[in-house]
């Protein structure tokens, strides 16, 4: 099944706009949220990709539209040798099998009237993976006790349970249908620090166990840092950066790169003190109307008149280092 | 130096119909003049409560104040009746609250929202509020205050309405700032503007900060002591540089060894917290960490610790010595 040298995702030119429309019987579209706006990458079996950036750069609806949750505008997505947009709907319901999702939110992404048995084993009903109820239960009861829960919680509804054990009910629901892969859309940060450490390290485990291959979407970089091999630094629809983990945290060439990691916390006041930060002016710029050229010009620290003119080119500069900047 | 702020074994509990709510239960710590405390804590801690029962902004019923006291400047917040609080709420004591989509009416223009507090605090008259609100909103780096003031909410994103907010709470020139989670809401970049605007006006004015967080992050470069507090109780109270070089209490440690470190290569796991927070509907019994705790013994679970000091300025709840391994 792996054949390790080709990627298991491919992304090729990945768009996805949401039309703006005006008008209520003469409705007519007069504009569109770029909000993924082309984006190229691979991700392998096995690793662990890093999806990072601030909220509205594109990230969730990428994570989406890579799952056929949206249509796509344009481009093209390849998961384990089947293109996503040019299937038929059984071959799609073959991708989506292989292919999973954990969200953001663990209050909002579980039914509040499904038991947890209802609700981990609706991909085994879906794909008629294990027919009978009995056999289903059985596999409800394995899938929990692999996420640290209890096989007694089965006939329990969501709200009895705390938002780290919630986000385990959403991984063991993602886990039911035996995937290759899973996006992980920020499935730590409605989490309390605590907890966190929990749930990473569980998906973490899995990952040992059972060989799976994660898109990590997140804006906490630390725990990016901690969790991921390679590491995509989005804005305004955009990848900007993309680098192996140390590469990137070690290394960052784009500006935006760097000032997204030198306005990261550090919890050591010594180091603190003596760091120096690049703060950058302003906010996100809207990607319904994202500036010419280069999108990051308005707030670049490093821009010149070129970077206003022209978009840059996405280039490898060494080895697996990929950045889109005039300067590289 | 003298204390600007006193409160002792405040104790604030709610009667809801699932039983009651013990969410602060004896709380004890000082605020000298002109320093920064930062309250550190998970959700449920007591943290944000504590600070409101100061304000005497929790609703009675279901509320209670059981217990304490909370002496500012002479006199007990806790006993001083709704109008005369009202004077030092906004004027003297000002708090910034989490949610900057949430916390400004969204039907009034911000020239509104900010002059409010100087209408009901001071007898200017109208010129010189606006003018005065203009101020403010340059102090805090909103570039076109005129256009500014005849705005509404929606038209500003999350980093200018809290520096909206901040540049509220400011405009009585308090000698105390509450900052509940102020940046929790926002994104690493803006999050980094705000701190270090914070940091720029107190230098300014020479506020008295409490800075409420769940980010042992943001604090190391903002804070000069630092509470550390865990269902309902005060776990660890030192400096700064203590709490990070040398935590004593096994929830501060456990807390940091669960961070990542955006400056750190990989090394291990993360060490994660098992369980999960108390249930606070239950009568506290014990130290409320035993459960979780790794170092726990009997002792523990029958005979809730007392803050004691241990350093100079730095005093832990644990009846054990964390450095040496053995009960105290």
């Amino acid at each position: 099944m792996n054949d390790s040298s080709l990627p298991l995702v491919q992304v090729k030119g990945l768009k996805k706009h949401f039309p703006i429309k005006r008008g209520i019987i003469l409705e007519r579209q007069v504009g569109a949220v770029r909000a993924v706006d082309g984006l190229c990458f691979d991700i392998f079996h096995g690793e662990t990709l890093g999806l990072v950036g601030e909220s509205g750069c594109g990230k969730t609806t990428a994570g989406r539209t890579i799952l056929g949750l949206y249509p796509a505008t344009e481009g093209q997505v390849v998961i384990d040798k089947q293109d996503l947009f040019s299937a038929n709907s059984r071959e799609i319901l073959a991708i989506r099998r292989k292919a999973q999702m954990i969200f953001q939110d663990p209050f909002a992404s579980l039914n509040p009237k499904w038991t947890v048995n209802s609700i981990v084993s609706e991909p085994l009903r879906v794909h008629k993976l294990v027919p009978h109820q009995k056999a289903r239960t059985e596999r409800v009861k394995e899938l929990l006790n692999l996420v640290g829960l209890s096989s007694s919680h089965v006939n329990r509804f969501p709200h009895e349970f705390s938002g780290g054990q919630r986000q385990r009910i959403g991984i063991a629901r993602a886990l039911a249908s035996d995937p290759l892969f899973i996006v992980c859309d920020e499935p730590i940060s409605a989490l309390d620090v605590s907890i966190q450490a929990q749930v990473v390290n569980l998906l973490e485990d899995l990952q040992d166990q059972l060989g799976l291959t994660y898109l990590f979407i997140a804006h906490d970089l630390s725990m990016v840092r901690h969790i991921c091999d390679r590491v995509a630094v989005m804005y305004l629809g955009l990848i900007v950066e993309l680098a192996d983990r140390d590469e990137l945290y070690e290394r960052s060439l784009h500006p935006y790169t760097k000032a997204l990691l030198s306005s990261v916390p550090i919890p050591d006041p010594k180091k603190e003190r003596v760091r120096k930060r690049t703060i950058l002016e302003g906010d996100v710029p809207s990607p319904s109307n994202p500036p010419l050229g280069c999108r990051f010009h308005p707030r670049c620290p490093v821009a010149n008149e070129h970077c206003s003119d022209e978009p840059p080119e996405w280039r490898e500069v060494s080895p697996n280092h990929w950045v889109a900047c005039h300067q590289f | 130096m003298s204390h600007l702020l006193d409160v002792t074994n405040l104790k604030t509990r709610f009667r809801t119909p699932e039983g009651t709510v013990y969410a602060v239960n004896g709380v004890s710590f000082h605020l000298e003049d002109g320093e920064t405390l930062a309250v550190v804590g998970e959700s449920g801690c007591g943290k944000s409560v504590t600070m409101l029962s100061l304000l005497g902004m929790i609703p009675i019923p279901p509320g209670e104040i059981a217990s304490g006291s909370a002496l500012y400047r002479g006199r007990d917040l806790l006993k001083l009746k709704d109008a005369q609080l009202e004077d030092i709420r906004g004027k003297e004591i000002a708090m910034i609250f989490q949610d900057p989509m949430t916390s400004l009416n969204p039907v009034l223009t911000i020239g509104r929202q900010i002059t409010e507090a100087l209408c009901v605090h001071t007898n200017m008259s109208k010129k010189q509020v606006r003018e005065k609100a203009i101020e403010l909103l340059k102090a805090v780096g909103i570039s076109d205050p005129y256009r500014c003031l005849d705005e509404y909410p929606h038209q500003f994103s999350g980093g200018m309405r809290q520096r909206v907010m901040i540049a509220m709470a400011l405009s009585c020139e308090p000698a105390l700032l509450i900052a509940d989670e102020p940046t929790t809401a926002l994104d690493v970049t803006i999050q980094a503007q705000i701190v270090e605007l914070v940091i720029r006006l107190r230098e300014r004015m020479g506020m008295t900060i409490i800075w409420i967080t769940h980010d042992l992050g943001v604090i190391a470069s903002l804070a000069d002591r630092v509470i550390v507090m865990y269902a309902g109780f005060i776990v660890e109270e030192a400096k700064v540089d203590d709490i990070y070089d040398d935590p004593r209490h096994p929830y501060t440690l456990a807390l940091l060894a669960a961070l990542p470190r955006v400056d750190h290569r990989r090394k291990q796991r993360l060490k994660s917290i098992p369980g999960a927070p108390p249930n606070l509907l239950i009568e506290p019994h014990g130290c409320p960490f035993a459960v979780r705790c790794e170092f726990a013994f009997d002792h523990c679970r029958e005979e809730n610790p007392q803050l004691v000091s241990i350093a100079n300025e730095h005093q832990i709840a644990c009846w054990l010595d964390t450095k040496t391994g053995k009960p105290r």
